[in-house]
């Protein structure tokens, strides 16, 4: 399913709204939880699950093709844990 | 802070103009389309956010902590993210201390 999928899935489930206003929602919902992880908040959401970010401390790294070290800085990486319900759904749906 | 459905909510009903029912409504369907998908066996690619993917885990050996029992850990089906470049990015510069999450 891609983004343009779920907008149509949702204009659908909601057939007293524009169209344009489900588009809307999901660009809404999708930079507001990619402002909160870039200010470093996390995102519980209650049977979907949680983003949090990750730390990974500066190493040393190398260049492949030269093989020249390179100092790759800390950064933080966004990580995702599937909540209890989603967890259970998606396993069940495998069986 | 953390970002729950409730501010989510909030948002679409300023920002978009859904009454409070309409916006509670559109928060849990727009988890809840993703949730089926995936229930579906379906990957979902939001762009410019991240994918979400399925990874099929076979048996394997598991012990109680506690006990110290073996008990094997079944085969199961788990969800797995993958940030984009986009949103790798947004987060990467958090380096100062000060916002050490």
């Amino acid at each position: 399913m891609t983004k343009s999928e779920l907008i149509a899935q949702l204009a659908e489930r909601f057939p007293q709204l524009v169209a344009k206003d489900a588009d809307y929602a999901v660009k809404m919902i999708l930079d507001a939880m990619t402002d909160a992880l870039a200010r470093g908040d996390r995102i519980e959401i209650r049977g979907f699950g949680s983003f949090a970010l990750n730390y990974r401390p500066p190493r040393t790294g190398r260049n492949p093709k030269s093989g020249e070290k390179v100092l790759v800085p800390e950064k933080y990486v966004p990580h995702f844990k599937a909540g209890k319900e989603l967890r259970e759904r998606v396993d069940l749906g495998g069986s | 802070m953390t970002l729950t459905k409730a501010e989510l909510a909030d948002l679409l009903f300023e920002q978009v103009g859904l009454n409070k029912r309409e916006a509670k409504d559109m928060v849990e369907g727009f988890f809840e389309e993703i949730r089926t998908a995936l229930e579906r066996g379906d990957s979902v690619k939001l762009s410019g956010f991240g994918n979400f993917q399925l990874r099929d885990k076979p048996q394997r050996p598991g012990r109680n902590p506690k006990t110290g029992e073996e008990i094997p850990i079944t085969a199961r089906r788990v969800v797995t993210f993958h940030a984009s470049q986009k949103l790798k990015a947004a987060v990467e510069q958090l380096s100062d201390a000060s916002k050490q999450p």
